[in-house]
């Protein structure tokens, strides 16, 4: 058994089954003609065949985030490829572990333009956490299992393995690694005992503290060690969009999220703090806005990341902590816990009454009584009528803000967007990625009449495996935050952000072989959420919610600004 | 400030171009690059000469630090060190300059590798200030053309870099 050759394709697909893959999501095309040959002989995984090559590694990025497991896309080479680049760009923004096998011309044809030949190593080059071209066969399988080991391991990110078409077909013997080791590549997983130390002391001696978490808390699974730490403390905290339901946001501790459309709370607790403790966070643009104007006011920081080149890149900070967030985390919780010293009660009070007094300008209010529906209300019914417990996917826009200041993301890995690279079209595959992962659970995807156009293909996709997703639309005609940013900074031009000739979501819906539902009246809005849910649970239903198209994303923080610079409805 | 940055990384095909793409696409300044195998073929040795604020240095040693590839990275200007650079120059030699170029070739420690009835062709080894010096030493336009490899570090002493 040991000196049985197998060809390429065997073993690519043996090398999926031995990592113990479950789903792959994938296109076919000539140069990976021999791997799906073996792929229909096998049953250890399914394969989803979606309709357009970036809707694959969407939907494997969300499986991905939803569960915490490697997601696996494939791919054939040239336009196969470029398609799904901006899948693989939008998982390395968000840092999301992932393996994409593309196909390639056979090595021969390598740089004679062959067809359907694209140099993909060195397109994705600056979109990986790294990529391989494998020229021999025998490489196969010790490539795959480093694919594997990097994409999952340290700050986690996709990887491509660009597989020749003739590589597929050489046979050598097959053996799957148990473990790799590289030695230009060791991830620290452990904190500097000194600097952690540093850090409880620093902690328990703040008297205006802050917490700050990012999606780092949600990709190390450090939810529960965050939340302990918080609640030992009792400090305010606040998460950006990467690490929503990273703490439970309905706990009074909680800010709110924070940045561009963050609450007052959350913003001005983050410029003003005395100490603030980062963790997994990188202090970018969206949230801190202007790293001049957040320098302004003395804090000292903490900052707790597994990638030492997130420490200390846009704002300096007084104790980096390089490690894992879980390691490091329950570090901190033992020192605290041991440490004679305990929070200063009397600045912690005046400092919450300080806190109180902005959550009380209730930034996140909006006109209930009005006749037309009001987007943040849907999302609100949404979080009711699922008692917050389902899988949320978003596209990029208002809507997406919306869903992140409304639904109140009590448990990790059930807020699934795309945040660093802002990818419109990201939600209906991401929610197929979900579902796969989660057959019985809720999903919905939030989304915009811009976005859902963009991967909007991939409702056949859903109707193929009968993924009951809910597509919760909120329709107001507009590229709603392109419109906002005409309406504020461009004296109401709008430029190309209104969508006239829009389709007949229903019909399409329909079409499709799907349940589709327009709502246009407020009180309209939770029966047929309710409807989704219970009368078509086992149904894709698209519903079109005709939303108020002049509503606007509140508070809204300018770009270039600082976090105490908000706009205010 | 003017850093030299010396990396040991996997002599694998694409390594360079990592580096080159990383310092590209974060708009990282780079004034020279030199690389070649080292008596290990499985590593190169790579010399990077670039220039940023103290900040900039760490964020690109990090990055540096992140590539798959790159096993190794060190400031040699944290510490003393000694920088390389080679040039040929081909120089006009006719005349009475053709007497004075040999003598400034030597006066630079320069030796003249090609010789035809009307150019030399100088080799000159030292810093790269040094280079600097003999060009604006010569007339300039007796220069007809010039090639630079860019600098090579190694650390003084103990100071070693190796895996």
């Amino acid at each position: 058994m040991a000196d049985l050759e197998l060809t390429g394709a065997e073993i690519v697909v043996s090398c999926l089954r031995d990592e113990g893959v479950k789903h792959l999501f994938g296109y076919p095309g000539g140069a990976v003609l021999n791997i799906y040959d073996e792929i229909y002989k096998q049953h250890d995984f399914k394969h989803i065949l979606v309709r357009h090559e970036q809707a694959a590694v969407h939907a494997a990025d969300a499986y991905s985030r939803s569960t915490g497991e490697v997601g696996v896309a494939i791919v054939t080479s040239g336009p196969g490829a470029t398609n799904a680049v901006t899948g693989i760009a939008t998982a390395y923004m968000d840092s999301i572990p992932m393996v994409v096998i593309s196909g390639q011309v056979p090595t021969p044809a390598i740089g004679q333009d062959a067809f359907q030949e694209v140099d993909m190593v060195g397109i994705t080059r600056p979109c990986v956490k790294h990529n391989f071209l494998v020229r021999d066969v025998r490489d196969l399988a010790v490539t795959i299992k480093k694919a594997f080991y990097i994409a999952a391991s340290g700050r986690p990110g996709p990887v491509v393995v660009d597989i020749p078409k003739d590589v597929t077909q050489h046979r050598c013997v097959y053996e799957y690694p148990k473990s790799v080791s590289m030695r230009s590549y060791n991830p620290t997983s452990k904190g500097h005992a000194g600097q952690i130390k540093k850090a409880a002391q620093m902690l328990l001696e703040a008297k205006r503290p802050m917490i700050y978490t990012g999606g780092g808390v949600i990709l190390g699974n450090a939810a529960a060690r965050v939340t302990e730490l918080i609640r030992l403390l009792g400090y305010p905290t606040t998460s950006t969009l990467m690490g929503l339901g990273g703490y439970p946001s309905p706990d009074p501790l909680f800010l709110g999220m924070l940045g561009m459309h963050g609450t007052i709370e959350a913003n001005m607790a983050m410029q003003h703090c005395d100490v603030l403790l980062a963790v997994g966070a990188r202090f970018d643009d969206r949230v801190i806005g202007n790293p001049k104007h957040f320098a302004k006011e003395a804090r000292r920081i903490i900052h707790i990341d597994v990638d030492p080149s997130s420490i200390s890149k846009r704002v300096r900070v007084d104790i980096p902590i390089v490690g894992d967030v879980v390691q490091v985390l329950d570090e901190v919780i033992r020192l605290v816990q041991a440490d004679s010293v305990k929070p200063d009660a009397e600045a912690l009070n005046a400092w919450w009454a300080q806190i109180e007094l902005w959550r009380a300008q209730d930034c996140l209010k909006y006109d209930r009584s009005a006749s037309v529906i009001k987007p943040q209300f849907v999302i609100e019914k949404l979080y009711e009528v699922t008692q917050g417990d389902a899988y949320v996917t978003s596209d990029v826009g208002q809507h997406q803000m919306w869903a992140a200041q409304y639904y109140q993301f009590d448990k990790p890995r059930r807020w699934i967007n795309s945040g660093g690279l802002g990818t419109m079209g990201f939600g209906l595959p991401a929610a197929m990625g979900v579902q796969m992962a989660h057959p019985e659970a809720m999903v919905a995807c939030v989304t915009g009449e811009g976005s859902i156009q963009m991967n909007i293909q991939e409702l056949s996709t859903c109707k193929e495996w009968n993924l009951p997703i809910k597509v919760v639309l909120l329709n107001n005609g507009y590229l709603g935050m392109v419109r906002q940013w005409q309406q504020f900074f461009y004296e109401e031009r709008y430029a190309e952000s209104y969508m006239n000739s829009l389709p007949d979501f229903v019909k399409l819906a329909e079409a499709y072989g799907h349940v589709g539902i327009t709502i246009d009246k407020p009180e309209d809005v939770e029966p047929a959420l309710r409807d989704a849910f219970g009368k078509y649970k086992d149904r894709l239903v698209f519903l079109n919610f005709l939303t108020d198209p002049r509503e606007n994303v509140f508070p809204m923080i300018p770009a270039g600004k600082g976090l105490s610079e908000m706009i205010l409805l | 400030m003017r850093h030299i940055l010396s990396l040991l990384m996997e002599n694998e095909s694409g390594a360079l171009s990592r580096v080159a793409g990383l310092f590209s696409a974060r708009a990282y300044n780079i004034e020279s690059l030199t690389v070649a195998p080292t008596e290990d073929a499985t590593l190169s040795r790579m010399t990077i000469v670039t220039r940023g604020s103290t900040d900039v240095i760490e964020q690109i040693t990090k990055q540096l630090n992140k590539l798959i590839d790159v096993v190794k990275v060190q400031d040699l200007t944290d510490g003393s060190h000694i920088e390389r650079e080679l040039m040929l120059v081909k120089v006009r030699a006719t005349g009475d300059q053709r007497e004075e170029m040999k003598r400034l070739a030597d006066i630079f420690r320069g030796r003249i590798l090609d010789v035809s009835d009307k150019t030399y062709t100088i080799e000159l080894t030292g810093p790269g200030s040094k280079l600097d010096a003999f060009l604006h030493a010569v007339e300039p336009s007796t220069i007809l053309e010039t090639v630079r490899t860019g600098a090579s570090g190694i650390g003084r002493g103990d100071r070693i870099m190796k895996i």
